[in-house]
This record gives structure tokens, C-alpha cells and sequence, in this order.
């Protein structure tokens, strides 16, 4: 392939990626190449400054399969799903949509995420549905706490929550827990 | 004859906004509603599920679902829960393949006719009558600022379904609090950047303080209980007003008296002012 010369504003787009734009608009139900830039989705996002690439871009490199840079941008795991964006598009593309299905093709394709902690976050809860069938806060911080090795940050946080009375020591479960296993092992999310 | 609802409560109200949930079910039995609580609902999979696997969120959300009494409506009273299932229930209406899928898997036929409402769906029918009926304790003075964070935004695929703009000014001033005019309202609160980006959060909270207080609010009001915890925990300014569950607010003007029980899990003690204003 050739490459473009320093200073030239050409791109060169990989030929052979033609599928992923439409593995993406597949999964995310979503045919998201409707979307003509007008940077709504972006002036509408709240996290926008702390990532990588802002919605827009990641919408359209993925239109132009560059997969290595969309499946690798800390953007993915910033979305937090607000629908600011999906709420404000004149197009009716859904960006968080789109996220959902890059996340998890990421995670599929075993690439290293530029936001553990966004990730450990979310097994944390994960197995904390999967072991009571709802979410135990305390199990989930703690969880997290040790995965991350991060012991300190919000520890007072944590504190002032427990004495409110706001961190139950016990979780509050479902019955049929193995209805819940059930689940997440069909989907191979089991632990 | 009080009228019956299925409830689905969420973990958040089920366990850290526990005040959210009893102060909402006083005003709410208050209204002559009786809501039995979903038997054995789950998690509605909230934004880890659907953020690591389609599948998983979608089968989560499914099995409450499918515990639904036929006939009645079944509520939900947070945001993102009610996003989880009607998302859940749409797909499953739209999809012969799915509807198969999850008859298979829950052994019982989808109830094409299951209606999902949100709270103020409920509070909202209420008449002017009805709801002057029940008033005790009006707001008076109170000046509140609404904060719906992205309880506003709707995914494309439920993008005609209700809205609530202007439904906590409406519904509050019946109950004789003041609306102040912001344009915050609808920020984001950060939901779970909180706990791996905060440094992403606090600034957004501050904004969210700081602008409530410059456009002459006493308080926050807040439509979901997860913005209600990011609120407390993340502000770092000054002047911290207290952030108040929007059924608090009624449950007090209904002239409950599990204010005190309430407040006292509140990270900002809202009793200063509840007293100053005669309210407590």
C-alpha cells in the first residue's frame, strides 16, 4: 500500500476491510453510513474532551475501515450510552448503538483496552448479577478495588456512603439464581 | 378500590436509594395506587451488561419480562431500568426469532400486550383535584432546580416514545415548590465514569452545582437515583445544596412523615433547610 507523503492531507484506506462497516451497522442494527458529519453527535457529547476521538471520527473511520485505530480508541469505552448524541442526530444514527457493537468486537478480537478500569468495572457488576442475580454495590467496589489494586482513591467516599447507611453489607438476591447462570452461561459470560 | 401495579424497584432503589424507593411508594399509595413488587425480578443488566455483551443484556432484561402478571402494567421507576426493558420488550414485539428464542428459553409465551410505564406516567394521570386532595404540607418558598440528567435522551429505536420535559417543574409547583429556569437540566452526571474516570466526573457535577445555585435554587431535584448518588459523591464546591429524590419533595408535601428517616441517609443533610423553611 502506498503511503502518503509528509505534509500531504491524503489518506490511504485499506481495500480488504470493506466488512467491517458492515459487521458494525449489522450488529448495532443501525445504518449508521447515513451519517453526513455534521458533528451534532459530538457538540451533544458530555465526554467528548476526554477522548481520543470524538463520536464523529469514530463513526467515520469505521466507514472507511480503519479498524485498528476505531477498535483501540479509549472513545468506545467512554461512551457511557447518555443518548445526548442519538437524541440531538438529525440522521437518527445511533452512535451508542454503534459503540455497544465496537466494544464488544474489540473484546472479541482480544485487544488490549485503553480503559482497564471502565472494563473492570463492568465484570464487577457483571459477577455480581451473575452471582445474586442484582448488583451488591460493596461486592462491586470491592471487587473492583482489588482488581484494579487501587485501595486509596474514594476510600472516604466509601466510608461516608457506609455510614449512611447506602453500602448494605448483605446483597439483595434473587431466588432462582440458577436461572441467572443459565443465562450467562449461554452467552459465555459465566465465570 | 386502590388500583394494582407490578413493580419492578431496580437495585439502586431496592438498596442504596432506599429513601427513593419508600418516600415514592408513600406518594404513590397516597395516589390510591397498590404496587406488588415483581416476584423474583432481577437486574435489568444497566449499562455493564449491554456494554460487553448484546446478548446477555438482551436475555437479562428478558427474564423480567417474562415474571410479568398478564393484565397489569408493570412500572418502573428508574430511568435506566425503564430504558432495559421497553428496549427488551421492542425487540422482542419487532422479532419473530427472538420471540421464539425467548419462549424457548422462559418456557411461556410473550405478552405482546405487557405495558411498561414510568412513574410519572402514573403520577401524571392524577387530576389537579386529586392531587390538591393529598396536599398537606405545601412546598412553600422551597426553589428547586430539575435535573433529569439523560433520563431526556431516548435511543433511536424508542425515539417516539413519551418524554418527561418540564414534568418535575409541573408536578412540584402543584405541590407549591418554585421552579428556577437553568439550562443544565439535562447534563449528564457521569453514571459509571464515576467510579473509573472520576477525575472525568467531578467537573461535571461542579458545573451541575454551580449553575443550580447562580440561577437561585435552594436545591437539586433529581429523577434517577443514580444521579442522585453521583450528585453527592462527586461535588467538590463550596456551596453544596442539598439534592433532593424528586419523591421526597412529594411524599413531604403529601404529609408523610419519614422526612427525617429519609434525610438522614443523604450525603448533604437537606434538614437545615427543611427546617429553615418549616418544612421538617
Amino acid at each position: 500500500m502506498p503511503t502518503a507523503e509528509k505534509g500531504s492531507d491524503l489518506i490511504f484506506l485499506p481495500r480488504e476491510n470493506k466488512g467491517f462497516a458492515r459487521e458494525v451497522a449489522r450488529r448495532s442494527g443501525n445504518p449508521f453510513s447515513v451519517c453526513y458529519t455534521c458533528l451534532t453527535c459530538t457538540c451533544a457529547c458530555p465526554f467528548v474532551h476526554a477522548m481520543d476521538h470524538p463520536p464523529v471520527s469514530i463513526l467515520r473511520m469505521t466507514l472507511l475501515g480503519r479498524e485498528a485505530e476505531v477498535l483501540n480508541s479509549n472513545t468506545i469505552w467512554l461512551c457511557v450510552g447518555c443518548n445526548s448524541c442519538a437524541e440531538a442526530c438529525p440522521q437518527g444514527v445511533d452512535t451508542p448503538a454503534v459503540m455497544d457493537a465496537l466494544r464488544q468486537m474489540a473484546l472479541e478480537r482480544g485487544i488490549a483496552v485503553p480503559e482497564p478500569q471502565v472494563l473492570a468495572f463492568h465484570r464487577e457488576v457483571l459477577s455480581s448479577i451473575e452471582s445474586y442475580g442484582r448488583t451488591h454495590k460493596l461486592a462491586v467496589m470491592a471487587g473492583y478495588k482489588i482488581k484494579t489494586r487501587d485501595f486509596f482513591t474514594d476510600a472516604d467516599v466509601g466510608l461516608k456512603m457506609f455510614l449512611k447507611g447506602k453500602l448494605d453489607l448483605l446483597p439483595s438476591k434473587v431466588e432462582d439464581v440458577e436461572s441467572i447462570r443459565r443465562i450467562f452461561r449461554k452467552h459465555g459470560m459465566d465465570k | 378500590m386502590p388500583q394494582e401495579i407490578s413493580y419492578f424497584p431496580g437495585c439502586t432503589l431496592e438498596t442504596t436509594a432506599q429513601e427513593n424507593n419508600r418516600s415514592m411508594l408513600v406518594y404513590l399509595h397516597k395516589l390510591g395506587y397498590r404496587l406488588a413488587e415483581l416476584p423474583d425480578w432481577n437486574c435489568c443488566g444497566t449499562s455493564s451488561a449491554h456494554s460487553l455483551n448484546a446478548g446477555l443484556a438482551f436475555d437479562l432484561a428478558c427474564r423480567n419480562l417474562s415474571l410479568a402478571p398478564k393484565g397489569v402494567p408493570l412500572l418502573a421507576a428508574c430511568p435506566n431500568c425503564l430504558l432495559r426493558l421497553s428496549e427488551a420488550r421492542l425487540k422482542l414485539a419487532q422479532s419473530p426469532e427472538k420471540r421464539a428464542r425467548y419462549e424457548e428459553l422462559f418456557q411461556k409465551p410473550f405478552d405482546p400486550d405487557l405495558r411498561i410505564i414510568h412513574v410519572f406516567d402514573l403520577i401524571d394521570r392524577a387530576s389537579e383535584e386529586e392531587i390538591a386532595a393529598i396536599v398537606q404540607k405545601p412546598l412553600s418558598n422551597l426553589r428547586f432546580a430539575a435535573y433529569y440528567g439523560c433520563m431526556l435522551n431516548r435511543p433511536v429505536s424508542l425515539a417516539r416514545t413519551r418524554k418527561y420535559h418540564g414534568f418535575l417543574e409541573r408536578v412540584l409547583e402543584k405541590h407549591g415548590a418554585a421552579p428556577v429556569p437553568w439550562s443544565d437540566g439535562s447534563l449528564c452526571c457521569g453514571t459509571f465514569l464515576t467510579v473509573a474516570r472520576p477525575e472525568v466526573v467531578t467537573p461535571m457535577v461542579d458545573h451541575i452545582f454551580t449553575s443550580a445555585a447562580k440561577a437561585g435554587a435552594q436545591c437539586i431535584v433529581t429523577a434517577c437515583a443514580m444521579c442522585h448518588m453521583n450528585l453527592e459523591v462527586r461535588v467538590t464546591v463550596k456551596n453544596k445544596i442539598p439534592v433532593l429524590h424528586f419523591s421526597e419533595l412529594l411524599a413531604i408535601a403529601a404529609g408523610s412523615a419519614g422526612a427525617d428517616r429519609w434525610f438522614s441517609r443523604h450525603l448533604i443533610d437537606p434538614r437545615p433547610l427543611f427546617r429553615s423553611l418549616n418544612l421538617l
